[in-house]
């Protein structure tokens, strides 16, 4: 009788700067391997006995074999611990958790939209390097992401050198305001989505602030754009990830069972309570 | 059927608490009761509905769920939560019963709480038939006859005796083992059924219209504009939450002494400010919003998600305790009401 | 009581205010709701002042009285003197108050009828012995025996800040509500000790106690503050919940009228207040007699100096025996 609940011990054994305010960590199991299969959009309890547990989507993808990671920003007191950790460090860990991303069904053959902000990136990493490894089962991959500024773009270095060089994948990046070493688009997300007029035939997958996401959607909808096309990931508290502490309920639904991954039509049957 | 007569109850505890740890409803120095751990000459309390509910045996207020010891960067797992030993609760009544049906659906569904499952399994539900039910009881609403409580054995009294059927295997071999109760047939607590039955029609609650619930509801009823009012006197406390049988959101928190952590989980109140509080916001930023979650998942997201099954037994604990006398009786004749 | 309907009624239809906080009929005879009434059709049907209407209103108007226009409040005398406290702690907005005084002859409810030993309680005739009827008979039983507890040791009868008065001004009384306070003083240490363990460990951690409270105004309460590092919803030692109710007293000592609102709502029937009584009753003999809420003037002895005020030594010295 296996206790969901009992986490198991990781080890960090590398830890990347890629903001100011965020770091991505590698975990693996005590025995060194991969401590448990996923699907892109999945989650994972992370915990530093004596300060905390939380709820993190996992960044690295499914086809990683070897490890997982997680792109997690500094904003509270787990995160802070973790952001002060060397490698090394053990930390707990259970899952995985939700949904995930239909990547092997409803995407299946589609053109698809990424669309991300800030460390909303996080959960899209895991799903965009997923369909570059299964490059023959999608359509064309288009990534739009934002960020406040060029220094605040999660895993810059990877979207430049090796998203960007790849056939079939447009990445267009954007920054909120100038500054001197950027010659790219700058403009809030949702504008430049409209800019990009992209094709209403595409599966959307948005991830990001709650603001980006709203007017991100209107515009959306203005170009005509089909809920039932539109996926997003959600996040709010919780304790169990089983669906029992009650905590991520919002209507008959628990984000972290039924969730993360919602497609707005199916938002629209939730009370308006995320 | 078995009986016992009641003068001799005692010793009938005696022999079942031989066996495993016995709680029954028992009274405080106010007057109130609790399922209190039997011990030699402790009187059953006539007063069936005890403060808090029966839930306790099987989800306790706080409850170790594993410990750690960290030494530098090393983490080790140690212990993984308390010991249960067999023990048995006597003197549940059919609501509370009922309750477990309800909370088994939370805490047994895949993946299973073990922590819940260890304590379901060691636990022998001994009911007892309520023999005066209180004008707060509405229990019937919910389709529950408190004539006949589920239970791994039922009790009643009637007259001079205590009645005792064995329902199921547990209930079974814990009869065979107890000689002190002996052979009747069931006469007396046909009529003891009875009578029950003669009070819940009397009952001033006991046939609320939940024709406005149930799945399928939330469209209806989540912009209601009654719930301002209805929550408005609402202190923010937990009493409800805490008192009442089916209320099982928990919060898993950690005590650090030096380097052996203690991970708990313990009850928490959908009521309470920080429920849902993140770092990013607050999805519930007033009582209002807290008081409906509360109601809206007894009365419609639970049923929306087990075959109607609402999650409410009608115990009236709530209608009891809250300090400002709000409780799901009135939310469900308001909103029924003005529907109608 | 008379006239208290007809004054509710009154003052909202005359557009003295626009809001009207009394309370609310319930489900049964004894269920009252504190409630706010913008309409008299409202009030016709469902405001009623009698024996049951034993929550005290006051702390409401830290939020009503914040909303745009007038409300009128009722107040007990009791109640009254935690709206004089929360005036003077500046959380309520006097001007947007009116405040009727109604005289009070002491409250009962639910519970403290049925610890008398009534079941399946129906209705109620009578003022002063009330003829219960229950779905088990009929029981007649004096008022008296069924007042709430803050009623059993009413400190006084006397309507401290008003802009009018129901019935009669009254007087201070010699409840002898210190008497329960003298008992525990007169136990050793380890009686005391044991006697609030076993109370307090009775606590479930619902914050009835607290949310009732007029003097728990506090707009975060550092026991919900995940940040502050005490948080919690539960017992991590079997001190734990000791802390809770002791930091709470300690935070409203001078502050509490003895309003006995804590022990009133506590599920598990925690005599919560003997803690508070217990420091007011110290502060009485250590600074002399102070009533919190009584006036607006006089200045809270804990937040005062005096070159009379006691040297710590003979506070110190006062130690846990009360002597």
């Amino acid at each position: 009788m296996r206790e969901p609940l009992i986490p198991m011990i990781g080890v960090v054994t590398d830890i990347r700067v890629d903001t100011p305010d965020v770091k991505t960590f590698r975990v693996v199991g005590l025995d060194g391997k991969k401590p448990f299969i996923h699907i892109p959009g999945q989650c994972a309890m992370l915990s530093v006995p004596g300060i905390g547990e939380a709820l993190f989507s996992i960044t690295s993808s499914p086809t990683d074999e070897e490890y997982l990671e997680f792109s997690i920003k500094k904003c509270g007191c787990v995160t802070e611990w973790l952001h002060a950790m060397e490698p090394g460090q053990q930390i707990t860990i259970r899952g995985p958790y939700g949904n995930g991303f239909p990547v092997d069904t409803d995407f299946a053959g589609k053109d698809l939209l990424f669309i991300g902000g800030g460390i909303g990136l996080a959960p899209l990493h895991s799903v965009i390097n997923y369909c570059r490894a299964n490059r023959s089962k999608y359509g064309k991959i288009d990534i739009v992401y934002g960020s406040r500024s060029k220094q605040d773009l999660v895993d810059f270095e990877e979207i430049l050198n090796v998203w960007c060089k790849e056939d079939g994948i447009n990445v267009h990046l954007t920054i909120d305001n100038p500054q001197p070493d950027w010659d790219g688009h700058v403009g809030f997300v949702p504008s430049f989505v409209k800019e990009l007029n992209p094709d209403t035939s595409k599966t959307v997958v948005m991830c990001g602030p709650p603001i980006m996401i709203k007017f991100t959607l209107d515009g959306l909808m203005e170009l005509g754009f089909e809920r039932t096309n539109i996926y997003t990931t959600m996040e709010l508290r919780m304790k169990c990830a089983l669906g029992k502490c009650g905590r991520c309920n919002i209507g008959n639904k628990y984000v972290c069972k039924d969730g993360p991954v919602f497609r707005f039509d199916q938002l629209d049957e939730l009370p308006d309570e995320y | 059927m078995k009986r016992i007569a009641l003068t001799e109850l005692n010793s009938l505890f005696a022999s079942i608490n031989e066996r495993m740890n016995l709680f029954i409803p028992a009274n405080d120095e106010s007057g109130q009761s609790h399922f209190t751990k039997w011990h030699d000459g402790l009187p059953l309390s006539r007063n069936l509905n005890t403060v808090r509910s029966a839930k306790d045996a099987f989800f306790p207020q706080v409850e170790n769920l594993m410990g750690f010891k960290v030494n530098g960067k090393q983490i080790e797992l140690t212990g993984m939560g308390d010991e249960v030993e067999d023990f048995a609760f006597f003197g549940v009544r059919a609501c509370d019963a009922k309750s477990f049906e309800i909370l088994d659906r939370v805490f047994l569904m895949e993946p299973a709480d073990t922590y819940c499952e260890k304590r379901r399994n060691n636990c022998t539900v001994i009911s007892l038939a309520c023999s005066r039910p209180s004008e707060t009881c509405f229990c019937t609403t919910f389709g529950i006859d408190p004539a006949s409580p589920k239970g791994d054995v039922t009790c009643w009294i009637k007259g001079d005796f205590l009645y005792w059927e064995p329902n199921t295997d547990k209930g079974n071999e814990l009869t065979n083992v107890l000689s002190v109760l002996s052979d009747c047939d069931d006469t007396e607590v046909n009529s003891a059924k009875e009578e029950i039955h003669q009070i819940t029609e009397r009952l001033p609650l006991k046939e609320l219209n939940l024709s406005s619930f149930g799945p399928g509801k939330t469209k209806a009823l989540f912009d209601r504009p009654e719930w301002k009012t209805l929550s408005e006197a609402c202190l923010g406390c937990g009493t409800c939450t805490f008192v009442c049988p089916t209320c099982q959101c928990y919060d898993i928190e950690e005590f650090a002494n030096g380097d052996s952590v203690k991970r708990f989980r313990c009850w928490d109140s959908c009521m309470y400010s920080d429920f849902t509080m993140m770092s990013a916001g607050q999805p519930r930023p007033t009582q209002t919003e807290r008081f409906r979650q509360r109601f809206m998942h007894k009365l419609v997201y639970f049923p929306d998600n087990n075959d109607g099954t609402y999650s409410c037994v009608g115990c009236g604990r709530c209608l009891r305790k809250c300090p400002v006398h709000l409780n799901i009786v009135k939310v469900i004749k308001t909103l029924e009401e003005v529907a109608e | 009581m008379q006239g208290v309907k007809e004054k509710a009624l009154e003052l909202l239809s005359s557009g003295k205010v626009q809001r009207v906080l009394g309370w609310k009929t319930g489900e049964f005879f004894y269920d009252l709701t504190p409630a706010v009434f913008e309409s008299t059709a409202e009030i016709e049907s469902d405001f009623v002042y009698n024996v049951f209407s034993g929550a005290n209103l006051s702390k409401y108007l830290i939020k009503e009285s914040k909303k745009e226009g007038k409300i009128a409040v009722f107040l007990k005398p009791c109640d009254s003197f935690s709206f004089v406290q929360l005036q003077k702690e500046h959380r309520i907005n006097r001007e947007n108050i009116y405040a009727v005084g109604v005289q009070c002859d002491g409250k009962c409810d639910g519970e403290s009828l049925r610890a008398l030993g009534l079941e399946g309680l129906l209705s109620v005739d009578g003022e002063e012995t009330l003829t219960v009827h229950t779905l088990y008979g009929d029981k007649t039983i004096e008022k008296k025996d069924a007042l709430l507890g803050k009623c059993k040791t009413c400190k006084s009868k006397k309507i401290a800040s008003f802009d009018e008065i129901i019935g009669e001004q009254g007087e201070d009384l010699e409840s002898g509500r210190f008497e329960e306070i003298k008992k525990l003083e007169a136990m050793t240490p380890d009686e005391r000790f044991s006697f609030w363990q076993g109370e307090l460990s009775k606590c479930i951690r619902c914050n009835a106690c607290r949310n009732v409270c007029p003097a728990c105004s506090c707009e975060k309460c550092v026991f919900d503050n995940p940040a502050s590092g005490v948080q919690n919803k539960a017992v991590a030692d079997s001190f734990e919940e000791k802390l809770f109710h002791i930091i709470r007293a300690f935070h409203v000592t001078a502050r509490c009228t003895d309003c006995g609102e804590c022990s009133r709502v506590c599920p598990q029937n925690i005599p919560l207040h003997l803690l508070n009584r217990k420091f007011i009753k110290d502060i009485n003999e250590l600074y002399g007699t102070y009533q919190a809420g009584a006036d607006m003037q006089s200045r809270p002895p804990l937040m005062d100096f005096s070159f009379d005020d006691p040297e710590c030594s003979e506070v110190l010295a006062k130690g846990g025996n009360g002597k």
